[in-house]
């Protein structure tokens, strides 16, 4: 059992959770996830790290309340327990050497976004961000990629922050005024990603994507993560989660991605009806 | 007295109608009554055939000689010096290429019931001897058991006899290896495991779930944090998929995806919160005893028609004897000498139907089974909404990826200098699976066990001097 050591909304239905879990953090780098299950009988879910702490041994993730599982997960708060943590899993961002770096983050994806970001910056390099919600109400992490960005831009479908538009529309006017960059991180729903690739492609810029499969083991045992990149399959959890994105095929990983959909929405509508029956004050 | 009956004591059965409707136990053991009358079959033969036939050389006519004297514990005693799983080897061995070849009953008729008589003394044992755990005094040395497999599961029973304090650890949430997330309930009850991994726990080993090593923890870590020894049970899960068109379509799974659904995760439960497909035409390519598995499995979750689409014949079929007649009578559909050549999905990309060849057999190849070959224009087409590919396993590269100096051959498994689990690192063994490729629980087990005391050889060695 983890101990949850914290637990904060962010922005409507997205939270931040510290996790109690020591082995995790001894070797946790960015871009790499846990998997989790918040109690017996519950589902395994991957979560990307956002922070690992070795001094208090705690690693935070964000997540957002999409289906039954996360519904469960936001049930819960500091003092109560995840029934499984398992991680770091997969390999992590290839950072070292990058002098300037456009990364962009969209919706929840932003919480994947920042770890990188902030290793970026860290480690020197000019770090020039793009994250995109979809109204103002939904922003989160603001205040963290402003300290860690040389250049931040903040975009709302519905333009209610004051600057409307796509992630895409940003990075491309960024990329036709002559910006250039060594690499483009791009971390998102995979339409966005899928888009911010053929974004980059014209301009030869290499943009690497971080590919949110289903999973279920997260160590190479089941397949079930496979993704096509460069004609070749390839299974996200392990020899991801971050590939080319001007090699990954992203509308079988859209199809993919939907298989177990009404699955999951009966489970969600089966939490909320329960929850129904319960009397709230 | 012997019994001269040319025929096995019958396995008492589930109906095949009842049984394809629920996940629990097929097989339902002898009764004390069927296991002595079937005791009573063995001729207790002087040079003990049956003996050479069993990896881990288990004193067959001995422990049933005991049976027909009706001292079902001390049978148990007798199957316990060789091996530490009876009760999951008596219902998963392959018998009838082991112990019951080699039975001289067979030569006219069918072998004595070894496996059937190993499964009852295992199960006798558990129902009524409520086993005192001998506290055994501690040598205070540390050894850690990566996997909890069979063979990691035998190594630490050992170990821990031996007096060793041994930590387990385990990459995914419960412990068992592919006892728990690959062969299903209704061939290996999980609460059969849960009991062979208390006992372990009530000699003292410590186990580590949702701990990967090579992720988690690195080999070197466990000897930083003082293990003096490590063992390597990690098994072969990497799945292999056979590169045609189509894999990557909705409804495609590798068995170990699928059978991970559905016994480890339970996904055949209301309550299991982890989803399956429920197809109604499901085909399994491959003949071993993961795709019967898996075919049996998809009957249960409301399959109408079940394939097995295996390129050779059925002499050649891998799996189980006794699970290919079951599953017969559950009506499993064997399409053999018959090989995809690609999926085919709909517009949706979902699975629609798989594209086949007919083949037939030609020369022996190396491994000695005749080389299948494609009869040309024969092909055909299955309609199926999911397709399970059993194909085969290798081993997974987590750990010998991650540490130097561990040698592996092409295959990726790790290269030991004899049967002791000897590896090129120093105070690294390994055995089972990682070692064979996907082999037997009982050549697992076996394998766990002569490390363990190659273990403790050594570290009696290191501390003589
Ligand atoms: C569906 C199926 C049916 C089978 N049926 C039969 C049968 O009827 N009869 C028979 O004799 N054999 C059968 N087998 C084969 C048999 O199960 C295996 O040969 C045997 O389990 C191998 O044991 P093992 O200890 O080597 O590895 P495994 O049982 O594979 O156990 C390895 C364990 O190590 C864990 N692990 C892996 N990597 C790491 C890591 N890096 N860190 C920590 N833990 C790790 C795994 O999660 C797993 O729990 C079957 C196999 C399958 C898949
Ligand atoms: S999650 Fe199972 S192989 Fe990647």
């Amino acid at each position: 059992m983890f101990l949850i050591t914290e637990k904060r909304a962010l922005a409507p239905k997205v939270s931040l959770m510290k996790v109690k879990a020591p082995y995790v953090v001894k070797h946790a780098k960015p871009g790499q996830f846990v998997i989790l299950r918040v109690e017996e009988n519950g589902e395994r879910v991957p979560m990307t790290i956002t922070e690992a702490n070795r001094v208090d041994g705690t690693i935070t993730i964000i997540f957002q309340e999409i289906g039954a599982t996360t519904f469960k997960m936001n049930q819960l708060n500091a003092g109560d327990y995840l029934h499984d943590f398992v991680g770091p899993l997969g390999r992590a961002s290839e950072l070292e050497g990058l002098k300037k770096v456009a990364v962009v983050g969209g919706g929840v994806g932003c919480a994947i976004a920042y770890p990188v970001a902030k290793a970026l910056h860290d480690q020197g390099a000019i770090v020039h961000t793009i994250i995109g919600f979809r109204n103002k109400d939904l922003i989160f992490l603001e205040d963290e990629f402003n300290q860690c960005s040389d250049m931040l831009i903040v975009t709302t479908d519905d333009g209610s922050n004051g600057n409307q538009g796509f992630v895409t529309n940003a990075l491309k006017k960024l990329l036709e005024s002559g910006e250039r960059y060594d690499e483009v991180f791009t971390i998102g729903p995979l339409p966005m990603m899928k888009f911010v690739s053929l974004t980059t492609k014209p301009f030869n810029i290499k943009t690497i994507v971080s590919m949110n499969p289903i999973m279920i083991d997260g160590t190479g045992m089941c397949g079930g993560c496979r993704v096509t990149v460069g004609n070749e399959m390839k299974f996200a959890c392990v020899d991801g989660p971050d590939f080319d994105g001007h090699l990954v095929d992203f509308d079988e990983a859209i199809r993919r991605n939907q298989m177990y959909s009404p699955f999951e929405k009966r489970q969600l509508d089966e939490n909320c009806n329960l929850l129904r029956g319960v009397k709230h004050d | 007295m012997i019994n001269l009956s040319l025929k096995k004591n019958e396995m008492p059965l589930q109906d095949p109608k009842e049984r394809i409707n629920n996940f629990d136990e097929v097989s339902l053991g002898y009764s004390l009554e069927q296991a002595i009358d079937e005791a009573k079959r063995c001729l207790a033969c002087k040079h003990k055939p049956c003996v050479k036939g069993c990896p881990v050389e288990i004193d067959i006519p001995r422990f049933i000689q005991k049976i027909t004297q009706g001292e079902i514990e001390e049978a148990y005693q007798i199957i316990g010096e060789s091996s530490s799983l009876p009760s999951v080897c008596g219902r998963v061995c392959p018998q009838e290429t082991q112990c019951e070849e080699l039975c001289v009953r067979a030569i006219k008729g069918e072998s004595v019931a070894i496996g059937r008589l190993e499964r009852f003394v295992a199960d006798y044992h558990h129902n009524n001897k409520h086993l005192l755990i001998e506290h055994v005094q501690s040598n205070n040395h540390k050894i850690a058991v990566v996997g909890s497999g069979p063979s990691g599961i035998s190594c630490a029973y050992d170990l821990a006899q031996l007096g060793y304090k041994v930590t387990m650890f385990e990459a995914l949430h419960i412990p068992g290896g592919v006892l728990v997330y690959g062969i299903p309930e209704f061939r290996l009850p999980k609460e059969i495991v849960r009991t062979e991994i208390k006992t372990l726990q009530d000699l003292g080993v410590e186990i580590e779930t949702n701990v990967i090593i090579g992720k988690t923890l690195s080999i070197e870590d466990l000897f930083e944090d003082g293990f003096e020894a490590v063992f390597i049970g990690t098994g072969a899960g990497l799945p292999k998929f056979m590169n045609i068109p189509g894999e990557m379509l909705n409804g495609v799974y590798s068995a170990n995806e699928f059978l991970t659904r559905v016994n480890l995760m339970k996904a055949y439960h209301q309550s299991s919160a982890t989803p399956i497909q429920m197809a109604k035409r499901v085909a399994v390519i491959g003949g071993g005893n993961v795709a019967v598995d898996a075919a049996r499995c998809a009957k249960r979750l409301g399959a109408e028609e079940v394939s097995i689409v295996y390129r050779r014949s059925m002499k050649e079929l891998p799996a189980r004897l006794e699970e290919i007649e079951h599953a017969e009578e559950e009506g499993i559909i064997f399409k053999l000498l018959t090989n995809p050549v690609q999926i085919i999905g709909d517009e949706k990309g979902y699975v629609q139907s798989i594209e086949c060849v007919q083949m037939e057999l030609g020369e022996p190849d190396s491994s000695g089974r005749r080389r299948p070959l494609i009869k040309k224009d024969s092909n055909f087409i299955i309609e199926v909404e999911s397709v399970i590919m059993a194909i085969g396993t290798t081993p997974n590269p987590l750990i010998t990826s991650t540490t130097k100096g561990l040698d592996t051959n092409s295959s990726g498994c790790i290269i030991t200098k004899d049967d002791s689990g000897k590896t090129s690192r120093e105070m690294v063994f390994a055995g089972g699976d990682v070692v064979t490729g996907a082999a037997t629980v009982i050549l697992a087990m076996g394998a766990g066990r002569k490390s363990a005391h190659a273990i403790d050889m050594k570290i009696r060695s290191l501390n003589q001097k």
